[in-house]
């Protein structure tokens, strides 16, 4: 692996998007021998997957599959990475695409060694988006602690150019005035692996998410319990720090829902059962309400619901929340019908998790290029095209059916390069 | 190789800061006899320069004394044809000493790694990929339904050679069956015509691959790159059907004659057919049968109009289907709220397009569909919500509590509905959602002629499905070069099977292009050791042949192992297993970690210097405690880390070599193992438990205490928690006193 090489010759891959996805398609076609452009438009890798907390069902850190992968990334000379990069444009056709890449300034060049002594002197604050704005980073900072490649970002919105940094830089890795750039490769295919993003919670009004702190995202509530998040893996109501003693899940936060995504996000009833172990593991006599239309865990799944039903202080109730309202000693009341009683249910809880879904991130990306998307922005692939979508950004899904299709679309490009 | 040593040390993030240099280079250029120089930045240009002046004038084998190997690989990479060994003083060493250390113990914990640094330097050889005589690159897939076609167009579009195996006398299996199929685009608002015939089409044009109807594989012997298949009439019975499994003890009673011999009639599993095949990896996909309903009792199975959806399919393909049917999603009644067994999501759209034949078939044609929980993922969700738009199609959640036969017609019972109230619904005919049971369930498939039997192992963490526990890793299983796609790994809707099977296309070909290299593939891709055995010394006692998670070593009929080494995932716990020592890595072995714990220094006079060898995976243990020096917390500095590449790999002869140097405890870390387990090599951790367990008695026998040495399953996330866990074994030690064997 290296990420100052240039352009080889045709015959490469492109994969745009460096998460599970991305990664997988870019490693599996690396180890047939396939020469691949990986490209990530974040300072690190890794994508959504990195900031989960556990996989369902198994409650592994998704850290330890990334670890591996960013192993065989390491070792394979066939993978050219470049971080915070993005297609700008592509020309060409099938076979013989010419992508021009474009590389925003990290701030920090190649001789970072990760020490530290950067974030120490840096005056200035940001808001974490890694973290969901739950915390503060530096100006320069390390996404998060597991951050691959180790290295330094420099946030310009928030850096004031003071140069103290630089100062205490002693390797001369921080280039204040580092330009963008751009390149051009050469490939005769394409996978895009733009992955998801949480479906924006404002846009539902009826959930009030932010009225009151009390009401979070389902991906918060994974930093919330991560080791490396803003509590260090406590579990606490952000503003004023309470451990909660009741929570309740709003499923289908924004999916299944003609206003908003038609389909279902796959993922977000699994998520909620597993982030109920992690409330257990934490809070062991915290009740829970799960509003649910139908409870997606299907096959092997069905096993880990069956654990959290037997649960006795948690309660699943089928109806579609109606109201969330903010309460005065910081909690939120979340308002239902109970489908099958018809009884209306008033829950009072201390934390409200919305379990937002899934929308297809690469919406922009592809639209500036011209791949075929449907309507709700997943992208269409077309072999005749040698365009391929990889894990999410074809379609809703969890991460081992995303990693079965990345590796079909690893396939896929194989083929368009013959 | 002729080795010219030299050794580096880096000063910067902190490292000259904190140890005494000049003392560190005294270790390497004295001790360690080799040559030593420092640089305060020996990753930037200038300090690889030094090192590359070196390196040109005859330096082949490089000690870098800085960060952890984890980092900074690029910077570190002198070739291939050099050898290069990392000390991790930074991370592992200045990073994580706490506050206010004891200088002259951090010191010591320096000198150590350099120490081992420069003794592994001396113990690595280069490695020499492994070559196979001569390699098959054909592709065997197994099953010729939706999968098995997929798999063998996807793999003869990228250019190889495939045979497709079915042992009906048709292909397209399942899907032959099929009235329509489940919308495949934009709306996901109607059935579509079956694809099937085009896919058999394809098949049978494309002159990559060979179609083999009414066949079936008796058995698949060899190794990826070099199988040897034997091919036979379906049903029929061979003399080279794959032999099952017989254990050491059964084998005993076998020839004593207590026990039929289950093999009796077929060919030994090593033996080599003439007639058979060369191939180089193998696609299963040997697909699924309808799950038997016939415990459901309450639901009136019995009853010729009470079928399953399998059955309806047939009734819907053949001809019309009546006009008043209820889908019964779930049998579970008050009891509980699952679906039927084997199902995943598939039943829920079965149901869907089902119901839509009633209403095609009949002009005042009405389905009921009653479910506890509709799972119509992704894209179906619009499916879903377009039959709902149907005024002739009836859902609603409910608890089915009966099927009862009344005055003709069928009457089903349901509580707990939408419409808060309990229903009967008349019915012509009940359709049950039947699951899709998968055929390794009952036979083991894939037939290997393998010493630990043929087929999967633990297939009952997965209900029998022949799937992955790897959730980043869908394809890895314990059988390298045999990848499993379709119904046989999960109940899946077709469009999932097609990215399925082309991704065990991919796969296969991977697996080829592997073993053609001479590297390993998953987790260790790309590694070009393998296991080298030293035969003389042998004693035979199968415990390698037993252990390996992934069944890479036969043995002959006297119980020599035979190491097949493009099965091997390169983990090592066939070099864990070996009491005589024999098996070995070129840059990984029992001399070479036995050598670094010997080459670690205990002070024997001194009773506050106690020391402690903690042996760690890798992949997870090892950058967990990476993590715990980024975030600067302090790990005890009397601890010694070596990392391994699994617990499985550990052999209790380094437990030995320590505690016999006078090491006072040794703790491994390692991979959580059980149901949920995370090992990358399945069951090294477990493996790895059993024989502490073990060696726990021999210390005892001893007269040391077994508590000496203990082992703790940590994530990559624990960093947090890895302090606690080394200070609470050194404080457990501290309280026994030193080792008594100390200083002899």
């Amino acid at each position: 692996m290296t990420d100052e090489r240039s352009a080889s010759g045709a015959g490469g891959v492109l994969v745009v998007g460096g998460g599970i996805s991305g990664l997988t398609t870019a490693l599996e076609a690396a180890e047939v021998g396939k020469d691949v452009f990986l490209i990530e438009k974040n300072p690190y890798m890794g994508g959504r997957v990195a900031q989960l907390n556990q996989y369902f069902p198994k409650l592994c850190p998704p850290s330890c599959g990334l670890e591996i992968n960013f192993k065989r990334v390491k070792n394979n000379r066939k993978i050219r990475m470049y971080t915070m990069t993005e297609v700008q444009s592509v020309s060409g056709s099938a076979g013989m695409y010419q992508v021009t890449l474009e590389t925003r300034p990290r701030g920090v060049n190649n001789n970072c060694t990760g020490c530290n002594a950067c974030v120490e002197v840096c005056p200035q604050e940001r808001d974490n988006d890694f973290n969901f704005g739950m915390d503060k980073s530096k100006a320069i900072y390390k996404a998060h602690e597991m951050a691959f490649p180790m290295k330094y970002v420099i946030d310009a919105q928030a850096c004031d150019k003071c140069g103290k940094c630089v100062e205490a830089c002693r390797y001369n890795a921080i280039e204040l005035d580092m330009a963008a750039k751009t390149m051009t490769v050469d490939v005769s295919s394409i996978v895009w692996a733009t992955g998801w993003n949480p479906y924006d919670p404002t846009k539902m009004e009826n959930l009030k998410y932010g009225s009151s702190q009390a009401i979070i995202t389902n991906m918060m509530m994974e930093r919330l319990a991560a080791p490396g998040g803003p509590t260090d893996g406590r579990i606490l109501r952000p503003g004023d720090n309470k451990e909660p003693e009741s929570f309740a899940f709003v499923q289908c936060a924004g999916s299944r829902d003609e206003n908003h995504l038609e389909y279902c996000s796959y993922i977000c009833c699994m998520a909620t059962l597993k982030q109920i172990t992690y409330i257990r593991e934490r809070y062991p006599e915290a009740r829970v309400t799960v509003f649910y239309i139908d409870l997606r865990s299907p096959g092997k799944y069905e096993k880990f619901r069956e654990k959290l039903m037997a649960d006795d202080k948690v309660t699943f109730i089928k109806g579609k929340v109606a109201d969330i309202i903010a309460e005065d000693d910081g909690g939120v009341t979340v308002v239902a019908e109970n489908a099958v009683t018809g009884e209306k249910v008033h829950a009072k809880v201390d934390l409200a998790v919305l379990a937002t879904g899934m929308e297809p991130a690469g919406q922009a990306a592809a639209a500036k290029v011209g791949v075929d998307m449907d309507s709700n922005g997943f992208i269409i692939s077309d072999a005749g095209k040698g365009m391929f979508a990889a894990g999410c950004a074809k379609k809703a899904a969890d991460v081992v059916t995303s990693t079965q299709n990345s590796t079909a679309a690893a396939l896929k490009a194989i083929q368009a390069s013959r | 190789m002729d080795k010219k040593y030299g050794a580096y040390i880096c000063t910067g993030c902190g490292i000259g800061d904190a140890l005494n240099i000049d003392g560190l280079a005294g270790v390497v250029t004295g001790e360690m006899k080799m040559d030593c120089k420092t640089h305060e930045a020996l990753c930037s240009v200038a300090g690889r320069e030094m090192i590359q002046i070196d390196i040109n004038a005859g330096v082949n084998t490089i000690v870098v004394g800085a960060c952890s190997p984890r980092v900074m690989q690029d910077e570190f990479d002198f070739g291939e044809d050099k050898i290069t060994i990392r000390a991790n003083l930074r991370e592992q060493v200045v990073w994580c000493r706490g506050e206010n250390p004891d200088d002259e113990y951090v010191q010591e914990l320096a000198s150590d790694y350099l120490r081992m640094g420069c003794t592994q330097a001396k113990k690595t050889e280069l490695a020499t990929p492994y070559q196979l005589e001569t390699i098959s690159k054909k592709i065997l897939v197994m099953g010729g339904g939706i999968a098995g076609m997929t798999a063998a167009i996807e793999a003869a579009n990228a250019g190889y050679e495939v045979t497709l195996v079915e042992k009906t006398d048709k292909l397209g299996g399942k899907a032959l069956g099929w009235r329509k199929q489940f919308p495949s685009k934009a709306p996901w608002a109607d059935l579509e015509s079956p694809v099937v015939g085009d896919m058999v089409k394809a098949v049978t044009g494309n002159a990559k691959v060979t179609v083999k109807t009414e066949t079936e594989v008796a058995r698949v012997a060899g190794a990826p790159g070099d199988y040897l298949v034997t091919f036979k009439a379906a049903g029929a019975k061979s003399e080279w059907d794959a032999p099952a499994k017989v254990a050491v003890d059964e084998q005993d009673k076998i020839d004593k004659g207590q026990l039929p011999d289950p093999n009796d009639g077929l060919q030994g599993y090593m033996k080599e057919n003439p007639d058979g095949e060369k191939f180089g990896s193998v696609v299963l996909a040997t697909g699924w049968v309808p799950a038997d309903v016939s415990e459901y009792e309450h639901l009136n199975v019995a009853h010729d109009k009470v079928v399953t959806n399998a059955q309806f399919e047939k009734l819907a393909k053949e001809g019309k289907v009546p006009a008043r049917v209820a889908f019964i999603q779930s049998p579970g009644g008050d009891e509980h709220d699952k679906d039927f067994p084997y199902c995943n999501s598939v039943t829920s759209m079965v149901a869907l397009k089902q119901a839509k034949y009633v209403r095609e078939d009949n002009s005042d044609g009405k389905a009921y569909i009653l479910y506890q929980h509709m799972r119509t993922p992704g894209n179906m969700e619009l499916f879903y919500k377009a039959t709902q738009n149907d005024e002739g199609i009836f859902m609603t959640k409910a608890s089915v509590t009966g099927v009862a036969e009344q005055g003709g017609a069928l009457v089903v019972s349901a509580k707990d509905t939408l419409l808060n109230e309990d229903i009967t619904i008349e019915v012509d005919m009940v359709v049950l959602a039947a699951g899709m049971v998968p055929t390794t369930k009952s036979a083991p498939s894939v037939n290997l002629a393998y010493r630990q039997g043929p087929g999967f192992l633990d297939l009952d963490l997965f209900d029998g499905y022949a799937d992955s526990h790897f959730i980043c890793f869908p394809y890895e299983t314990r059988r390298t070069g045999v990848y499993t796609c379709g119904g046989v790994r999960k109940a899946m809707p077709m469009d999932e099977v097609l990215d399925d099977a082309t991704g065990a296309a991919l796969k296969a070909i991977q697996c080829i292009e592997s073993a053609d290299r001479g590297v390993a593939v998953h987790p260790r891709s790309g590694d070009t050791t393998y296991p080298e055995f030293f035969f003389q010394r042998c004693t035979q006692c199968k415990r390698c042949t037993e252990e390996c998670p992934f069944g890479a070593l036969d043995d002959d009929e006297k119980g020599t192992p035979k190491p097949n080494p493009t099965r091997c995932r390169r983990c090592g716990t066939c070099m864990g297993a070996c009491p005589e020592r024999i098996i070995g890595f070129k840059n990984y072995n029992v001399d070479m970690i036995g050598s670094m714990i010997k080459a670690i220094e205990v002070p024997d006079d001194d009773e506050d210097k106690l020391r402690f060898l903690v042996l760690v995976c890798e992949n997870d243990a090892y950058p967990a405690i990476d993590m715990t020096g980024i975030r600067r917390k302090g790990i005890n500095n009397l601890v010694r880390f070596i990392p391994v590449r699994c617990l499985g790999s550990v052999n209790m002869v380094w437990i030995k070599d320590a505690l016999s140097s006078g090491m006072d405890g040794v703790l491994l870390l390692g991979c959580k193992y059980g149901d949920d387990y995370q090992c990358h090599f399945v069951k090294g951790s477990e493996i790895a438990d059993k024989r502490m367990a073990n060696i726990g008695e021999t210390l005892g026998s001893l007269g040391l205490e077994p508590e000496r040495c203990a082992m703790q399953q940590v994530a990559i996330t624990d960093y947090d928690k890895v302090p606690d866990i080394i200070q609470e074994f050194v404080d457990q030690i501290v309280e026994m006193g030193p080792n008594p064997f100390k200083g002899f």
